[in-house]
């Protein structure tokens, strides 16, 4: 059993290395003095240029303004169509349920492209009335928004099929019409989905590249757009800066959330014990 | 109840910006730039089957790849509770949160030839190799960036899989490959399917990874459809009968390994 034990950690270890290396060699390159592959030594430079770069920092803004309409957005469409999903039986609700999976199962080019061929006819169709349509933030907000709302649907659904229908019930008996009670009762019961769906959508959003790529224009380019264009030229370090400090605020998240995750279950253990030792007593 | 009409905002929004556009697709990939009826586009995509070969052979490779890799990893994974378990959880998600963008450029300063690798190789008196656009490297990148899409349904299928059946199997006298073949494995066909389809779909319709890690000599069937779009050779009517064939090739796929067929979809997903 032993050995068992140290083979699969010896082979967990090389997994990690393959994992964590490349990442790690960007980091080390964001603090090379010269542009090149050698380490010439240790500097700072790349990320006070990331800085003063303008290109960055605009598309930074474009990709947090996109990620957060757009999470928004799906995350108040997705919620109403889980609502009205949970009502449905039958051939109606898995019919809808296959069409909810196809922004996910299909490739993301092909949603790219179909969405890209959308706004080239609605743009040539809205020129020939003289109407102006460009592609720019509205078209990535409803590309976005696309791939975003399956993710809110398959967060809220499950909470909303586990609830308590009668809660909702009550409060109509109570005198609330369907839209009260969504916000007085139903609203509190389904949150733990609500959040996790829009945070999913947000973190979907703000790494998605393919959906952007076709979708963007040239006025607003979101993050992931302007990495592209960097690794096809690929002079500047800068990008490396980038990487560093995506990772570094990531993980940070990360290991705060799961925290937060440890210290609720140990307290929730600690009441259980305690309920159950006031139960013996 | 009148309910169920909460879900009519998200029904018209999939109508104007799901099936709209993939119908577009089709319209556009049955008429010229003129807009009138023809094969020509479906005829000329023929041109680019040996490109939709190598895609489907090299997703095909990279799959397998991150299947008999990634199998051990979710198997460990999900023998560990408590804290361990959710930091190896966490330790394998952490990379994915990173753009695959800048996770292939990490690959491309390693595989140059003046990169890190052969750096190493030098240091230590061996020859330099030439990885960078090779197909190896493309197999590479995707396995890199892929596998986590094959761990995660692959655990999630067999933490349910429990302590008690597989010690049950070693009292009744089964070996550790016995074990594995006629407990394990059996009890997480539904993870493999799911991971296989969540590996390949991407995999066949890249166009990052063979561009940054292939060069312009492997291409694959996803750069040829990007090019018609955005590139030099702007023709949305044959990119449009390209992308219809790529759609083929997935739903195939699905249909083999069967992901369509059951609610299982649903608890591998998420």
């Amino acid at each position: 059993m032993r050995k068992t034990h140290k083979i699969s950690a010896a082979y967990l270890g090389l997994f990690m290395l393959f994992l964590y290396a490349p990442i790690a060699i960007l980091i080390l390159y964001s603090f090379n003095n010269s542009k090149g592959r050698v380490f010439t030594g240790f500097t700072l430079k790349w990320y006070r240029e990331l800085f003063h770069d303008a290109a960055v920092l605009d598309s930074l803004m474009t990709t947090i303004t996109v990620s957060l309409l757009a999470a928004v957005l799906s995350t108040i469409i997705g919620t109403m169509a889980a609502i009205g999903i949970n009502r449905m039986k039958g051939t109606e609700r898995s019919v809808i349920m296959k069409f909810t999976y196809l922004p996910i199962l299909n490739p993301e080019i092909i949603t790219g492209v179909s969405l890209m061929l959308l706004f080239v006819t609605s743009r040539s169709i809205l020129n020939k009335i003289h109407m102006n349509f460009e592609f720019g933030m509205g078209t990535l907000i409803v590309a976005h928004v696309t791939f975003d709302v399956a993710y809110v649907i398959l967060n809220v659904l499950p909470k909303i099929k586990q609830m308590d229908q009668s809660i909702v019930d009550a409060a109509m008996d109570l005198g609330c019409n369907p839209v009260q009670a969504f916000f007085k009762a139903t609203i509190h019961e389904i949150k733990p989905g609500i959040v996790a769906g829009f945070l999913m959508a947000l973190t979907f959003s703000m790494d998605d590249f393919v959906v952007s790529y076709f979708t963007a224009g040239v006025k607003y380019q979101p993050l992931s757009v302007l990495i592209y264009s960097m690794t096809k030229r690929r002079v500047s370090p800068e990008i490396n800066a980038l990487s560093t400090m995506i990772f570094v605020v990531v993980l940070a998240a990360l290991v705060i959330w799961n925290a937060l995750q440890i210290r609720k279950e140990r307290q929730l253990r600690l009441e259980q014990s305690a309920a159950v030792k006031e139960g013996m007593r | 109840m009148k309910g169920k009409y909460a879900a009519s905002p998200y029904l018209l929004w999939m109508v104007l910006f799901i099936l709209l556009p993939l119908g577009l697709i089709v319209y556009f990939a049955f008429t010229n730039a003129e807009g009138s009826f023809t094969l020509e586009n479906i005829t000329q995509s023929g041109n680019y089957f040996p490109i939709l070969i190598r895609s489907i052979w090299l997703a095909a490779v990279s799959t397998a790849v991150c299947l008999v890799l990634g199998y051990p990893i979710a198997y460990l994974m999900s023998r560990w509770r408590g804290v361990s378990a959710r930091t190896i959880t966490l330790l394998i998600m952490l990379p994915m949160w990173m753009n695959f963008l800048l996770r292939t450029y990490a690959w491309m300063t390693i595989l140059e030839n003046n990169g890190v690798l052969n750096q190493i190789l030098g240091f230590l008196g061996l020859p330099a190799l030439s990885m960078i656009n090779t197909q190896g490297a493309v197999v590479l990148g995707m396995v890199y960036n892929y596998i986590p899409f094959m761990i995660l349904p692959l655990h999630s299928i067999m933490v349910k899989i429990g302590d008690d059946v597989i010690q049950a199997s070693q009292d009744l006298g089964a070996r550790p490959v016995d074990v594995l073949r006629k407990v394990i494995l059996p009890m997480s066909v539904p993870g493999i399917r799911a991971g296989i389809t969540m590996v390949f779909v991407p995999a066949v319709s890249t166009f990052i990874i063979s561009q940054m890690l292939g060069g312009g000599s492997n291409l694959m069937i996803g750069d040829i459809i990007e090019l018609q779009f955005l590139g030099n050779a702007y023709n949305p009517n044959l990119g449009s009968a390209i992308a219809l064939v790529l759609m083929v090739v997935v739903l195939l796929c699905m249909s083999i390994t069967g992901f369509f067929d059951d609610e299982q979809m649903e608890d591998t997903l998420i």
